[in-house]
């Protein structure tokens, strides 16, 4: 059944939209992940204009950011007080995010920045993943000696402002976390992604935080910055659109069910490899977009300017 | 009309069947008053109402000309500024670099004619009334180079062409009989809402004979309308709004999920 869109001003399958949400939803859950890296660019493919992709993405994040941190927050997996500074972070990052979005989309760049920034994250995060979990499988064929040191101190653990972290057990400087907030921040608001794939390696590696409360935090922090997305997008660009939003969520939330189950079957470093190898696959595509001479050297563009 | 056509041909005979009556109507009206010269036409609807389910329509525009002569028949959606943007290569990425602003470009244009407009009508006549998409009165708001003016105003029809916006090829007015004419005029899903003219021109002897001007609105209709208005109306109110909803989306699936 076709759908109009009132915000998008286009009509879509809605039970294409479904299956979209849904097949994202799976992939999500399988892996842990926010899926909102696939669903942005998805949308961008299917017609849907970038702008409207990226805020509308963020208004999707906020429901499926709810739901998955319910099952953490029911475990105790969520550190607020930490959550909380990333929060403080988060907020800066954002507020500068959409407004560099709304800076872009007047200067007709937008469409080639939220591709090179799809790229570089993508395109790092991605080789990163596949590289570690290749190694982590062959490790596991010929077993090492056991683990190091607990943890490892670097200069960033030194900044002042340090703050003590009951829950997770850390007393580090405040602006670390914060900084990585605002980083995730920014992201929501240019990619429209929840930022996960990048804040969970951060919060893992250069926090040194316990892995159990990782993706409770992340996800609890995710949250606030994508609402304040979704609010700034809807207030300054009007790009949010609630149709499309609603759609996504039916099959994403159903999805991830699902995927949830499917990920139980999966050994961690294979489920990293094939969510590194999807990463990178995303990443190359979208460069390739970038690279490869563009079918008509114009575009239109009606009423924006002012 | 071509069988090609498809599902709006369908469409079009059963709002032709509803449009036949009063095509009769303005039939017998004409013959009562055989002398009056004039050009008479109506749209079979004056309102397109874009409703959530909403994926194209068409309207039948009919009427009858006062005497001899060719139709054409010029829809204009409400003109609204454009700005058109052209990549250029940079560090081997393909990026927006010139770019030009026209005012007033029809955000919808079509044109349907009884015969080929070359057949009939000189290009002086077609300038004036700006008939056909090579004649529409295209200008920069910034002053561009010669080469760059056709450039860009050659890509900004091609880009409305390929959106579906601007007509390609001309539609077709077809008689009935010698002075009772009809065209069927096809608005896509994507098609811009505002107020529209329907231009009739009544072409004899390479002269515009006689016009006639019918307003034509579309409009978005129920809840898509709604949405649109309170996310223009009150964006902040629509954000909170949204995100109201969405905790309260994921919360309830998060509790339901929890249960199954």
């Amino acid at each position: 059944m076709q759908v109009y869109l009132p915000i998008a001003e286009m009509s879509v399958n809605s039970l294409g939209v479904l299956i979209m949400g849904w097949l994202v939803g799976f992939l999500s859950g399988m892996f842990g992940v926010g899926g909102g890296f696939l669903m942005t660019p998805l949308l961008i493919f299917i017609g849907v204009p970038p702008a409207v992709a990226v805020g509308t993405q963020s208004n999707q994040l906020v429901a499926a950011s709810v739901s998955g941190v319910l099952a953490h927050w029911r475990r105790g997996n969520v550190d607020v007080k930490l959550g909380t500074v990333m929060l403080v972070g988060g907020l800066v990052g954002t507020s500068i995010g959409v407004w560099i979005f709304g800076v872009l989309q007047r200067l007709g760049q937008i469409d080639v920045a939220i591709g090179l920034s799809y790229v570089f994250f993508l395109g790092i995060i991605g080789s990163l993943m596949l590289v570690e979990s290749v190694r982590a499988m062959l490790r596991r064929r010929a077993p090492a000696a056991g683990r190091g040191k607990l943890h490892h101190h670097i200069w960033l653990h030194g900044l002042p402002l340090k703050m003590r972290f009951h829950r997770s057990k850390l007393y580090i400087s405040a602006l670390l976390p914060a900084a990585i907030g605002a980083v995730g921040g920014m992201l929501v608001a240019i990619m429209g992604i929840g930022g996960g794939f990048l804040l969970v390696p951060a919060m893992i590696y250069l926090l040194n935080m316990p892995t159990a409360l990782v993706a409770g935090t992340s996800l609890y922090q995710i949250i606030f910055t994508t609402a304040i997305a979704t609010l700034l997008h809807a207030a300054t660009n009007n790009t949010v659109d609630v149709m499309l939003a609603l759609l996504l969520l039916i099959g994403g939330v159903i999805g991830a069910q699902v995927g949830t189950k499917a990920g139980g079957y999966l050994r961690g470093e294979q489920a990293r490899a094939l969510l590194g190898f999807l990463v990178v696959a995303v990443a190359a595509r979208l460069a390739w977009d970038l690279v490869v001479p563009p079918a008509d050297l114009f575009t239109v563009a009606t009423g924006v300017p002012r | 009309m071509s069988a090609a056509a498809g599902r709006p041909a369908r469409r079009g005979a059963v709002a032709g069947i509803a449009v036949m009556g009063a095509v009769l109507a303005v039939a017998v009206a004409v013959a009562v008053t055989a002398r009056a010269q004039q050009l008479v036409a109506d749209l079979s609807s004056h309102l397109i109402a874009i409703t959530t389910g909403f994926t194209g329509t068409e309207v039948v525009l009919f009427g009858t000309t006062g005497g001899e002569g060719d139709v054409a028949v010029v829809v204009t959606g409400p003109r609204l500024s454009a700005t058109v943007r052209r990549k250029g290569r940079i560090a081997g990425i393909w990026v927006n670099r010139d770019s030009a602003v026209f005012d007033q470009v029809p955000s919808f244009y079509t044109v349907a004619t009884s015969r080929p407009l070359e057949d009939f009508a000189g290009d002086p006549v077609l300038e004036r009334h700006q008939i056909g998409a090579a004649n529409l009165d295209l200008t920069p708001a910034t002053p561009l180079a010669p080469a760059d003016l056709v450039a860009f105003r050659a890509a900004l029809i091609r880009n409305k062409q390929r959106e579906g916006l601007y007509g390609v090829a001309m539609g077709q007015v077809n008689f009935l009989g010698e002075r009772l004419f009809r065209t069927n005029i096809y608005f896509p899903a994507n098609v811009p809402t505002g107020l529209y003219n329907v231009e009739v021109f009544l072409i004899r002897d390479g002269e515009v004979v006689n016009a006639q001007t019918t307003p034509l609105v579309v409009s978005k209709v129920g809840f898509s309308a709604e949405v649109y208005d309170f996310a223009r109306g009150q964006p902040v109110l629509y954000g909170v709004v949204a995100v109201i909803g969405a905790v309260a989306a994921g919360w309830l699936a998060g509790a339901f999920f929890r249960k199954v």
